[in-house]
């Protein structure tokens, strides 16, 4: 099993999400995640897709994506020419006498306390994914109440860029 | 034990006597474990006809009709039956077979996206991936399509799974679904509300949909009618729910309907709508509904209510336990003037035709027809102009109507009185159909040959697409395009090659006696009407 990262440019119809996530679910590709969200052109819709499977399924995916009609682009992110990043809320039991210890951890993660009740904590956590692994995994001691991933962004390095329209 | 005998004992532990379809490769280890079971096979002569017959099954018993066909073709033809059941809210189960699971996605032989393409025609579907699952999925699948709002429920199984040995196999006795509990019990405050309003009411009215058919409460929505003196109209849907000579019914509301039942419904100051979605072919203007009256939305399916009107009074569950509700609560109210406005508008707004003595007029047939019929039978109805006589003039006694109210599927007619006819084998079965929707299931006569099935078709012959040439009369002022049936075979050789007795009626002038000659054995039979070709409905 392989993970590749998609990004995928698209006109902003109604109904082409639902396009892309038939095609995954018609021919069985796994999904990991999938973020939309439109561009600088109002009319173009950008979107992320983390997908697994073997080289020849993740390939295609690729040419299966690129059919599309309303596809205009689809270019894989590869790990090293690009940057990605993921958000993550997460609502943590913390009792008051445990607060400041749960502070200083974030503190290290450059993660944000967003919300403070009397006996629990929302945290906003920005990064890559290995350092969003790594901040829920020092949390282990408490109880995490809700947690909300929005799957990966991300942007090739670089000048280079795709152009919405030719 | 492999997948396939799995699936028949899930089926025979759900009761099932029989299954409609087709085969096909992807199919056969399903047909072949069949063989070893009680549960009788019955052939179609195409696909979209099994799962019309399966909701003729599941419209006698109440319980889902159940129809199997192959992969790619054989499940793209049945979308037109899912999408049918669908729109009707009728209970069916189709399971279709699937390629090799190893292979799906690549496009391979007979390979179709069944899952994905009848998703907005199912309440619910499965493709099963392990042969382990398959017990609990039609458990699950059994319950979802004959609870809350009824619909069809779609199983795709690969072949590979109905080949694969199963170890141990225990059908389920109850199923746990988290996401899925509908709502039963109507709101005891709204049911209370609700009399309190018919108390202070003058000039009530309950409208049936097809939804009181479905949970079975024509009884008590009956006697609740009838201790109170409540006027009763139905939709299309709801034909049935009152005998037609009932002294409270006043017959179709819509823009079929009659003219007086949508009079009573405008002019009512309560109106009681009950399973009935409030569409556009029986309410075309909903806002005068809920203008100047109270309206008291019933419906187990809570997107339902507001969808189309917003009520003053919802009440989301069963109508059956919410009429036997309704029952338990003490109302004094008189609204005999209103019965008396009522009757008044019945007798001064009936719509008299005016019949071409040449041909047999559509009326006069119908009522004659459906009051020779026996009092339990089955009048299954198609889609035309024939349908809409057939809504207007079909006297219901204490049997059923059937029709495609929602789709307007033509076609229906013939096969779903098949299944009707092998659920209910002790009772008389006609279905009337126009030239039109004849030919679109004409090939299921080998069917009713071929298994033993007694069906009565009455066919009206007027050589048109009536209910589009006479749209076409009025909105294109008689331009008529594609609407001309020329071509169509003779219906006598064609019953005669299917050694299934004929007659034509050409005028009223021996009608009794046809019909009698008609309806006298329980055998198939073929009844020609000869209809005027420019009548109107």
């Amino acid at each position: 099993m392989q993970k590749k990262v998609f990004q995928i440019i698209v006109n902003n119809t109604s109904g082409v999400l639902s396009r892309i996530s038939g095609l995954f679910s018609r021919r069985g590709y796994n999904v990991e995640s999938i973020t939309a969200g439109t561009t600088t052109d109002d009319g173009i819709t950008r979107i992320t897709i983390v997908a697994s499977g073997d080289l020849e399924a993740l390939e295609q995916i690729e040419k299966q994506l690129a059919k599309l009609e309303d596809v205009l682009t689809i270019k894989e992110l590869k790990p090293d020419e690009s940057v990605y990043r993921e958000l993550i809320l997460l609502k943590v039991k913390v009792l008051p006498q445990d607060r400041q210890s749960v502070m200083s951890v974030a503190d290290i993660f450059r993660a944000k306390i967003i919300d403070v009740a009397p006996e629990s904590l929302i945290i906003e956590l920005t990064g890559n994914q290995q350092k969003i692994d790594a901040f829920i995994s020092l949390l282990e001691g408490y109880e995490i109440l809700e947690q909300a991933r929005t799957g990966i962004a991300g942007l090739g390095r670089g000048t280079e860029h795709i152009l919405y329209r030719e | 034990m492999i997948g396939a005998d799995a699936i028949v004992k899930c089926l025979e532990a759900e009761g099932v006597k029989e299954v409609f379809g087709y085969p096909g490769v992807a199919i056969c280890p399903f047909y072949n474990s069949i063989l070893d079971s009680d549960i009788r096979p019955i052939l179609v002569r195409t696909e979209q006809n099994a799962a019309h017959a399966a909701s003729g099954v599941a419209r006698m018993t109440g319980r889902p009709g159940v129809c199997a066909v192959t992969s790619g073709p054989g499940a793209t033809n049945v979308i037109t039956g899912i999408a049918t059941a669908f729109a009707d809210s009728i209970p069916l189960i189709c399971i279709t077979g699937q390629v090799n699971s190893e292979l799906l996605g690549s496009d391979v032989f007979q390979e179709a996206d069944i899952y994905g393409a009848v998703e907005s025609f199912v309440k619910y579907s499965y493709l099963i991936k392990n042969v382990n699952d398959i017990p609990r999925v039609f458990k699950e699948a059994f319950y979802i399509a004959n609870s809350g709002r009824k619909g069809p429920v779609l199983i795709d199984i690969p072949i590979d799974i109905q080949n694969a040995p199963i170890p141990k196999f225990k059908y389920p006795e109850s199923v746990s679904l988290s996401t899925y509990k509908p709502t039963v019990k109507g709101n005891i405050v709204q049911i209370r509300k609700v009399i309190k309003e018919l108390e202070k009411a003058k000039r009530p009215i309950i409208c049936a949909g097809g939804g009181i058919l479905l949970s079975e409460a024509q009884d008590v929505l009956r006697t609740f009618a009838t201790n109170h003196n409540i006027p009763v109209v139905t939709t299309m849907m709801g034909i049935g729910v009152m005998p037609t000579n009932h002294p409270l019914y006043y017959g179709m509301v819509g823009n079929n309907g009659k003219p007086y039942a949508n009079r009573a419904m405008n002019e009512a100051d309560l109106v009681i709508m009950a399973g009935a979605r409030v569409a556009d072919r029986a309410i075309s203007q909903p806002d005068l509904i809920t203008k100047d009256k109270i309206l008291v939305h019933i419906d187990v399916d809570p997107a339902e209510i507001g969808k189309n009107a917003g009520p003053t009074i919802p009440i989301v569950g069963d109508a059956k336990h919410i009429f036997e509700d309704f029952l338990a609560e003490e109302l004094s109210a008189d609204y005999c003037d209103w019965i008396n406005v009522l009757n008044e508008y019945k007798s001064a707004m009936a719509i008299i035709r005016k019949p071409d003595a040449n041909y047999v007029d559509p009326e006069c047939f119908i009522r004659k027809l459906t009051e020779k019929m026996e009092d339990n039978a089955v009048y299954v109805a198609d889609v035309g102009q024939n349908q809409i006589w057939s809504c207007a003039y079909a006297q219901i006694k204490s049997g059923k109507f059937l029709t495609s109210g929602g789709m307007g599927t033509m076609g229906y007619s013939i096969p779903a009185a098949i299944g009707a006819k092998v659920a209910a084998p002790n009772r008389q079965v006609v279905a009337v159909c126009g030239d039109g929707s004849f030919q679109m299931s004409m090939m299921e006569l080998a069917t009713m040959i071929q298994h033993g099935i007694q069906v009565k078709i009455v066919i009206f012959k007027n050589n048109y697409l009536g209910m589009v040439r006479q749209y076409q009369h009025f909105s294109y002022q008689d331009k008529y395009s594609v609407v001309d049936l020329s071509g169509s075979p003779d219906f006598s050789k064609l019953s005669e090659s299917y050694h299934i007795p004929f007659i034509r009626l050409e005028d009223m002038s021996s009608c009794d006696a046809t019909i009698d000659a008609f309806l006298k054995e329980d055998t198939s039979m073929i009844l020609e009407c000869n209809i005027d070709p420019m009548d109107l409905v």
